[in-house]
């Protein structure tokens, strides 16, 4: 094994530790929180996402690392976003959820990970259709949202998080 | 609040904020060790591991293809991480006994009843036009949920959005109707 291989494995050992510990694997956390019954998956992401843009934000302002954003593509991101929306209530789980779902026990997990290789190469062989039609619509390239309102990142990070542990007290408040 | 869920789980605040750690410490890690700033995601994983399935058969095919080629079909970082994401769940899972083996799960059996096959061609289906959809995108709920919100990158949001509000529609008309 490779040290980036190696170093992968440790990472990826780490965070399904955290995903299972989280209960958020299960098939019934996901599908209960787009009923919107159950928000345990949105607590944990939206905790990680608090947490990390903080120090991912003094790492990159320091230059020690360096922001890697995916691309404002808008036929990509709106069609493959409600894409991916819809097979995953269907599916019950995403990409790393449904791997770890097998590590836990949940065997079924193994019908959407065939179904979820089936769908990457049939996206291999619907590319260059794709490239020429839903992502050629408008690109606007790998925007970060600081530059794009032309605020400081830290002002968006603040309201960030005053928006989102306004939320975490409605989610207790209401069981959710 | 409490730390500890009702079978012994962790809060997901507490599990979610860890993540979060360990984000930041792997950006700085892959910085670090492999002189390139990796986040965390794993739909990529799902091409790759394709594309290596696909070369057993069809060799030439997959390296004539331009999205394979674009992607790189080889074990990379993510590869690993994806599969030590398995470990991690069962490492988690068996020593505080909610390892279990499941067919097929309670919400699904509520709404379309215990058969296997019904759950698996759901599944699959739903897989394909996930992973159609994620790779259209360049992100699922780790890259762009995770990551690129952290980074505070437009397409996350967007498309985050777009993961959740269709999620919702869809789990509505899906499940939301009362059993048979």
């Amino acid at each position: 094994m490779t040290t980036e291989q190696g170093l992968g494995l440790i990472t990826g050992i780490l965070f399904g530790f955290l995903l299972q510990k989280g209960r958020v694997l299960r098939f019934d956390k996901q599908v209960g929180a787009m009923l919107l019954k159950d928000m345990t998956i949105l607590k944990f992401m939206l905790s990680a996402i608090l947490v990390g843009m903080v120090g991912i934000l003094i790492l990159s302002n320091a230059q020690i690392i360096t922001l890697g954003h995916k691309p404002m593509n808008l036929g990509a991101v709106i069609v493959g976003g409600g894409l991916f929306g819809i097979g995953w209530a269907v599916m019950g789980f995403c990409p790393g959820t449904s791997i770890g779902a097998l590590g836990e026990g949940r065997w079924h997990a193994i019908f959407a990970i065939l179904g979820m290789l089936a769908g990457a190469a049939i996206y291999a062989e619907i590319y260059p259709i794709c490239k020429t039609s839903v992502l050629a619509w408008k690109d606007f390239g790998k925007i970060g949202l600081p530059e794009t309102l032309g605020v400081s990142p830290w002002i968006i990070v603040a309201v960030f998080w005053a928006i989102i542990l306004c939320l975490f007290a409605w989610f207790e408040k209401k069981r959710l | 609040m409490k730390w500890k869920t009702d079978d012994g789980g962790w809060s997901p605040y507490l599990a979610g904020a860890l993540l979060g750690v360990l984000a930041i410490g792997s950006a700085f890690a892959t910085t670090k060790i492999l002189k390139k700033t990796s986040f965390l995601g794993a739909s990529t994983t799902f091409v790759r591991a394709a594309g290596l399935i696909e070369q057993t058969v069809a060799a030439e095919h997959v390296a004539a293809n331009e999205y394979f080629t674009k992607e790189k079909v080889r074990v990379d970082w993510q590869f690993m991480l994806v599969l030590g994401i398995f470990i991690g769940a069962l490492v988690a899972s068996v020593p505080d006994g909610s390892f279990r083996i499941e067919g097929v799960p309670p919400t699904w059996e509520k709404r379309f009843g215990p058969s296997i096959v019904k759950r698996a061609i759901g599944a699959i289906l739903g897989g394909i036009i996930a992973m159609i959809g994620a790779r259209m995108a360049d992100g699922c709920p780790s890259g762009h949920g995770l990551s690129g919100m952290m980074q505070l990158s437009v397409s996350s949001f967007v498309a985050l959005g777009m993961f959740f509000g269709c999620g919702v529609l869809v789990a509505h008309l899906v499940y939301g109707r009362r059993s048979a």
